[in-house]
């Protein structure tokens, strides 16, 4: 279509709501407008919904932005960001801008979302007042939290108990004051509310109810809450969260019909049949919406009534609720106050802390209030839209569906039960079938695939054990769950899962991490224990202290256990160099310590097998005399750089292989790595140094150093791949530590570069190494910085008697000793 | 004298060392005429003792990875109950346990039970 007789759509505001809409819109019926969008924020659409965990360290803002820069170009959107329409002229059709821009419509639609609300108290102006709206409150609690001061939060309901947890998270000290008894008041019942009050203040956040702000006290900046009965709280951040307003102030002032919010029928269209209001700014019906769900709903309408669909209505039906903060589950749905015509079923577990209430009306469900235990929401929450006659199944009601059915203890079969048009994702409204046709029709596999297809569980994720269990369901043995990529029995998050976490929380122990992603076991396992130990080594190098107990034998000694509990010494031959004094020292000390066997090894070095462990520290002393330290041939970590004899001596070599090997492996040994890493240095395209199936290698040229990696020969034979050239000895050390930093820090615990770089993809390895030259010497100063606390060696530390329990038995009571 | 070396004693405890000695969710080795005892102590400062050979391939249980009340062998990962001296999971086997506690900070062993 020809822009000529495209109209225009001009959208004011950048939020969900005109986001959903414009997506279907574009969906729908392509090209049928031109669009500009203006952004009060001077950024692209993101998820609201998670700014909670943006602000508790979860996520980061990239994770949570819905439409990126690159949606807007590829859809032809004008997006002016930071723009704030001041003025909406209907004669003329156009909207103007605070710096003056102004655009002409067709179609105008309004989704100016909505404020918080400030309570008039004294101070509430001071510097340090804050509500709970936008990323720019996120950031700005963030900050005002590194001072690890006092917090509070005015307001226990949903966003002041998240922006409360969220706080504490970030390390300050919290106190929530509410005006009613009840927190969530309007979600909650007291019996429920008294259990997430316990929940709350279980985490080290006060809470106090029946409470009225009378002021905010201060000079410049808040310094303290003062109460209504007289108490003054110290305060170095006060978060308003006690509701929002819609923003109808453009609207009203155009002449458009406005009650509370921008007054819309029920397809949304203002009193002026050009203009369109969504979001939260809208008010249909008398009421205004602050949940997703039924403003995804009006978004589609919007969408429908642009594209020429003159039936679309919007319908506000029953929403459900959940509390997003880790490790609290609530549910809420309908109307749960009491009444001379309703009765209620109640199940209480208070030693699991589990509460449900059903309330009932003329044998429908009504209300419900799950805490604890939120598996049957969904279930119910179908009752409850569909107005399902619940007298058959009464008796039992409560203990959910499986026990209606029949069936066993089967936790897929709630979800079987459920039928084709029952809600599964709340956020985006969509429904069971709709999930389980585009798993057949798209032959999806995973959680990412339906994510993709329906948006099911891509907003605020609560229904992601759900969606999962779909999958389940259809693929039957095909489906591999997340739980299947989980670390170990101790936990359903993924190795990436953990390692994005422990930065996000700033995790730095073992049992800081497990308390914090609620570890399933008191202690780990020894499948993740080694893992967790390394992920929070490469994490946190300087700070996070190496806990010895959680590593592999061989680790924890410095030495390879062999089959009979002996162990075998490889000292270092920097790049299979070596010397007369060395080996003579080797020999001294296999005759010195009767030392069975010796073998050089693959890696251009000498094994010692069968040391007995009581001997190490002493064999270590003796080779440490001699200038020979551990090799690391033992741990995940750089273990030999082998070369060949380079221009130095060989007739073809082109440059110096030898100098270049002993170079990398000075400057890399003792670093840990997330399993061992092998490399080499071949002076010619002969290859004498094997380096093509290294896990890093280099083949000198004449023109300088190919640099290849991601080879293997162990389990799997595979030939390296092309990372780069690079004309100077200098580059090829820079590229070589940026790739190996890089492989840490994204390197799965035990995967080997080859996997890893199949994992994550060659091209984005390349590109991160190659072409980006900023982030090539990030990640090789990150390495440098590293090294400062890993470069000493082991043996001379053991051999001066750090860990010597690891090497002494704790008593002797053989007959010699016995005999003394 | 005579009467004592008539008696067969029912159990002789050793003190062995202190519970400090040994990190936590760690384990130290008692050399014994009868062979070696691993001697383990848990997060929650419990003692175990076991004879110091897995059952599978004899390796050395005091060098493995400690975790709730029990350890893995360093050899070829099989778990060992600490209480009970037997494989967990799907392997089959078992050690012999030999008693341990802990009296004012020392740790005791029941040699008379040793293998």
């Amino acid at each position: 279509m020809s822009e000529a007789i495209r109209q225009r759509l001009v959208v004011i505001g950048n939020g969900m709501a005109p986001g959903r809409a414009l997506e279907r819109l574009f969906e729908t019926s392509p090209g049928t407008y031109a669009v500009t969008i203006f952004n009060a924020e001077p950024r692209v659409n993101y998820d609201r919904i998670m700014l909670s965990p943006v602000l508790a360290g979860e996520k980061k803002f990239d994770e949570i932005v819905i439409h990126g820069d690159g949606w807007y170009i590829e859809h032809n959107v004008m997006l002016y960001k930071g723009m704030k329409v001041v003025k909406i002229d209907r004669a003329a059709r156009t909207v103007t801008a605070d710096n003056g821009t102004t655009a002409e419509y067709d179609k105008l639609l309004i989704a100016t979302g909505s404020q918080p609300i400030v309570i008039p108290v004294p101070g509430a102006n001071l510097a340090g007042v804050l509500t709970y709206r936008d990323l720019d409150d996120v950031t700005a609690m963030m900050l005002a939290a590194k001072s690890r001061g006092n917090a509070v939060v005015i307001g226990g309901g949903l966003l002041g108990l998240e922006a409360a947890a969220g706080l504490r998270e970030q390390g300050m000290n919290v106190t929530v004051v509410h005006l009613v008894p009840t927190l969530m008041e309007r979600q909650l019942d007291s019996a429920a509310g008294h259990l997430l009050r316990k929940a709350i203040e279980a985490r080290g956040i006060h809470v106090i109810t029946k409470a009225n702000t009378k002021a905010i006290i201060g000079e410049k900046k808040v310094r303290a809450v003062l109460l209504e009965d007289g108490t003054e709280l110290p305060a170095d951040l006060v978060v308003m969260a006690v509701g929002i307003r819609p923003n109808a102030a453009l609207a009203k002032d155009a002449g458009i019909t406005v009650n509370r919010g921008i007054v819309v029928d029920a397809t949304m269209h203002t009193s002026d049949p050009d203009v369109f209001a969504v979001g939260e700014c809208a008010e249909a019906f008398g009421q205004a919406y602050g949940l997703v769900a039924p403003l995804y709903e009006m978004a589609n309408v919007v969408a429908a009534q642009l594209a020429g669909d003159k039936s679309a209505a919007f319908a506000p039906s029953a929403t459900a609720t959940k509390l997003k903060v880790t490790g609290i589950h609530l549910f809420s749905a309908g109307d749960f106050a009491d009444g001379a015509d309703r009765e209620e079923v109640v199940f209480r577990d208070a030693a699991r802390g589990v509460y449900k209430r059903i309330v009932l009306k003329d044998n429908k469900v009504l209300g419900i209030v799950l805490y604890g235990d939120v598996t049957d929401g969904a279930w119910f929450f179908d009752l409850l839209r569909r107005g399902t006659d619940i007298t058959a199944m009464r008796d039992t009601l409560i203990f959910g569906p499986t026990v209606q059915a029949g069936a066993a203890k089967d936790p897929s079969a709630a979800v079987a039960a459920l039928a084709d048009d029952a809600e599964i994702c709340g956020c985006n409204g969509i429904p069971k079938g709709k999930i389980c046709k585009a798993i057949a029709d798209k032959k999806l596999k995973d959680l990412a695939g339906v994510r993709a297809h329906t948006k099911a569980s891509a907003s605020c994720g609560t229904c992601t054990g759900l969606v999962e269990k779909l999958l389940q369901l259809q693929l039957g043995d095909a489906y591999h769950p997340s739980a299947s990529q989980a670390m170990c029995g101790c936990t359903t998050l993924s190795h990436d899962d953990v390692r994005r976490l422990i930065v996000a929380k700033e995790l730095k122990s073992i049992p800081a991490l497990m308390q914090s992603l609620e570890w399933k076991s008191s202690g780990g396992c020894a499948k993740c224990r080694p893992a967790l130990n390394y992920y929070l080594l490469a994490t946190w190098p300087g700070e996070y202290v190496d806990d010895s107990q959680s590593r592999f034998i061989n680790e924890r000694i410095h030495a390879n256990i062999q089959k009979d509990g002996t162990y075998s010494v490889v000292p270092r031959m920097w790049g299979g160099m070596t010397t007369a004094s060395e080996l003579r020292a080797i020999a001294d000390v296999v005759d010195k310590f009767a030392i069975p066997a010796v073998k050089v090894t693959g890696g251009q070095r000498i094994d010692m097998l069968g040391v007995k462990k009581e001997d190490l520290p002493a064999v270590w002393s003796d080779l440490n005399a001699a200038g020979l330290v551990s090799g690391h041939a033992y741990g995940k970590a750089l273990r030999t750089v082998k070369t060949c004899v380079g221009k130095e001596w060989c007739r073809f070599g082109t440059q110096d292989s030898t100098a270049l090997g002993v170079r990398i492996e000075k400057f890399m040994w003792g670093s840990w790595t997330p399993a061992k890493v092998k490399m080499a240095v071949s002076g010619c395209p002969r290859n004498c140094a094997e380096a093509t199936c290294k896990d890093v290698g280099v083949i000198c040229v004449d023109s300088g150093f190919d640099i290849v990696f991601a080879g293997a020969a162990g389990l799997d034979i595979k030939g390296t791949e092309a990372l780069g050239h690079v004309a100077t000895q200098d580059e090829a050390l820079e590229v070589i530590v940026a790739l190996v930093q890089l492989y840490r820090e994204q390197g799965r615990y035990l995967e080997r570069i080859y996997k890893w770089a199949a994992r994550v993809g060659l091209d984005t390895i390349r590109k991160q190494i190659m072409e980006d030259v900023e982030r090539r010497k990030a990640l090789f100063e990150r390495f440098v910085y590293a090294q400062k606390f890993s470069q000493e060696d082991p043996w001379a530390q053991r051999a001066a008697g750090k860990d010597a329990h690891e090497f002494r038995p704790m008593a002797d009571l053989t007959p010699l000793q016995a005999a003394e | 004298m005579n009467a004592r070396a008539l008696v067969r004693p029912a159990a002789v405890w050793r003190a062995v060392g202190a519970l400090a000695d040994i990190p936590v969710r760690g384990a130290r080795v008692v050399k014994t005429p009868a062979g070696c005892v691993a001697v383990f102590r848990t997060s929650e400062d419990a003692v175990f003792a076991l004879h110091d050979r897995c059952p599978h391939k004899g390796g050395p249980l005091s060098q493995g990875i400690v975790h709730g009340t029990s350890v893995t062998c360093p050899l070829h990962n099989w778990v060992i109950n600490l209480g009970t001296g037997k494989a967990e999971g799907a392997d089959e086997g078992s050690v012999p346990t030999v008693a341990a506690e802990i009296r004012d900070g020392r740790i005791w062993l029941s040699l008379s039970e040793l293998p």
